[in-house]
């Protein structure tokens, strides 16, 4: 499914800043896995999924998604088969557009994007029906533009926004870091519900390494730019903060909460 | 007399709406000020006075099929100097406002070439205005008619474009690059395609503007962008942006407006000369007050949501 081979990352290469983000990583995702990634600041995790989504170019090896070398491909075409959402809630969707323009926008990802109508009946009826599996209204809401929505709401719109279109990959850098608990706790209930497609493989990045071993099947540490854990099965149940913090030195106030 | 006054910044107001609308197309829907606006409707007034002085010897019926050519290669010049704009911005990493200040500049040489001469005198010439009028049994305010109509064409137009999953795309580029990228559209082509069409409008409107004065000059450019920009903000403050038609409406009459603030100015006796000064303080004004009426109109939206939540 997802397949990284040897993918390095250097910023500031040959300067004084030299830095090495992603040094010779490769780790294979199956479909269906739902991938849980901690570390440290500066750690390499949200390198790792920029550089899968293709936010810049790496410096050396190579990214397959469904047996397809993506590693040179443009952003906006590698999007067609991977879902994203950001940390910040305000950069998933358009704000000054309302709920239902925005749902077309990412239900349109793999259709042609010519001067059909932006939002057919048909689109309008699905849209709607899948929104009340959000359970927060926004089903009666279609026509009000996304910046009348609490940053819970928008988050949950831009994570059904990202799994919309059926990709093959999901992609979440921190998504409810910046919620309130309750909101927090929703997105990740309806986070744990779209990732069951077995046809999907899901990558999470979080600073809660309660949550990393909560949720999902597998869970990746990641320290100087190298992965320093990857576990599940067994080994996975029996893992616990406690553990994590002793064999890992993890020294990350913000990681314990 | 003043009625008269109104009427003739009416007429000439509906040529600078089609201004307005590109420059909303730009400044509004893609977020960027585009500066190549200046050059543009040179480059429009340019190539409509030369197909219309070309055609002067040609029968009267096809002078004036000509002189709708004029406008639609003006439309077509325009786009190609949008187009530079956004590949210098987009290919070569140029900022947006640089890469229009760029074109803006080298467009003068260009503008230059196709004119051949810093004026052209279309007086004795057939435009679309006079064959118009002629139609219409001389009537004096025949250019408003035509005005309106070519208005409303580009309005439901553009109006349509915006509603399909294209325009979608190109409104939400404006709104969030990352995401349009991230729902797997080149924020580039969208880019490209917004400052062609813009650039397009700001021709037309640049060759309505010879034929409709009768004449063409290299200079005529200068602070045209702010004048669209002010049509844009005094619109949406005085006419509202509920709606996505609403919002193209009041673009379109918030540039007949400023012509009649102009106007009227002039006729309580401000000296021509200033004019640059009055439109640079008005757009001062406008953005001020877009800044305030942006955030009144928010909020009342705000409230209105709460209730309906409550």
């Amino acid at each position: 499914m997802l397949k990284i081979e040897n993918l390095t990352k250097i910023f500031g290469q040959g300067t004084v800043n030299e830095m090495k983000a992603l040094d010779n990583i490769s780790f294979h995702g199956e479909p269906g896995d739902f991938i849980t990634i901690i570390g440290s600041n500066g750690a390499g995790k949200s390198t790792l999924m920029n550089s899968i989504a293709g936010v810049f170019p790496v410096d050396g090896g190579s990214i397959f998604l469904e047996d397809r070398d993506i590693s040179r491909m443009p952003e906006h075409k590698r999007a067609r088969r991977i879902g994203r959402v950001f940390q910040d809630p305000l950069k998933g969707t358009a704000y000054d557009m309302t709920i239902e323009e925005n749902l077309s926008i990412a239900y349109n990802k793999t259709r042609k994007r010519g001067l059909q109508p932006g939002i057919s009946k048909g689109d309008r009826e699905v849209f709607r029906e899948k929104l009340r599996l959000l359970e927060m209204g926004l089903e009666d809401r279609l026509k009000e533009k996304v910046r009348l929505l609490s940053g819970g709401q928008r988050q949950a719109l831009t994570l059904f926004m990202a799994v919309i279109s059926k990709p093959r990959l999901l992609l979440l850098d921190e998504h409810t870091a910046a919620l309130d608990p309750a909101a927090a706790k929703k997105v990740l209930e309806l986070t744990d519900r779209f990732a069951e497609d077995s046809r999907m493989c899901t990558m999470m990045i979080t600073h809660n390494m309660k949550a990393a071993l909560e949720h999902g099947n597998r869970t990746i540490l990641m320290k100087g730019g190298r992965i320093a854990m990857d576990i599940k099965g067994k080994e996975r149940e029996e893992m616990t903060v406690e553990r994590l913090i002793e064999e890992f030195e993890i020294d990350n106030d913000r990681m314990l909460l | 007399m003043l009625i008269t006054i109104l009427l003739e910044a009416f007429e000439l107001g509906l040529i600078y709406s089609v201004l307005a609308l590109g420059v909303f197309l730009s400044f509004r829907t893609l977020n960027t000020p585009d500066l190549t606006v200046d050059g543009s409707i040179v480059t429009g007034a340019a190539i409509s006075a030369v197909v219309c002085t070309a055609a002067a010897q040609m029968p009267p019926s096809a002078q004036v099929l000509m002189s709708v050519l004029g406008l639609i290669l003006a439309f077509v010049f325009g786009m190609g100097a949008g187009a530079i704009t956004a590949l210098l911005n987009t290919k070569l990493k140029i900022q947006p406002l640089l890469a229009g200040i760029l074109v803006m500049l080298g467009i003068y040489s260009i503008n230059l070439r196709i004119q051949g001469k810093a004026n052209i005198n279309l007086t004795n010439t057939t435009t679309i205005y006079g064959a118009v009028e002629e139609k219409m049994g001389d009537f004096k305010w025949s250019s408003i008619v035509l005005g309106i109509i070519i208005v409303a064409v580009i309005i439901l137009l553009l109006y349509g474009f915006l509603k399909t999953r294209k325009g979608f795309a190109l409104r939400a580029t404006g709104d969030n690059e990352e995401m349009v990228r991230a729902a797997g559209i080149s924020s580039d082509n969208m880019k490209l395609l917004g400052l062609s069409v813009s650039n397009g409008l700001v021709g037309l409107a640049g060759g309505m503007l010879a034929q409709y004065q009768g004449y063409s000059d290299v200079g005529m450019g200068t602070g045209m962008v702010v004048i669209g920009l002010a049509s844009v903000i005094i619109g949406e403050v005085i006419f509202g942006t509920g709606s996505l038609m609403r919002r193209l409406i009041a673009v379109a009459l918030g540039a007949v407006l400023y012509r009649m603030i102009i106007g009227v100015a002039l006729y309580l006796g401000m000296p021509p000369t200033d004019l640059k000064l009055v439109s640079a303080v008005i757009v001062t004004i406008a953005l001020a007050m877009g800044m305030m009426g942006g955030g009144l109109s928010v909020m009342k939206k705000r409230s209105k949501a709460g209730e309906k939540n409550a």
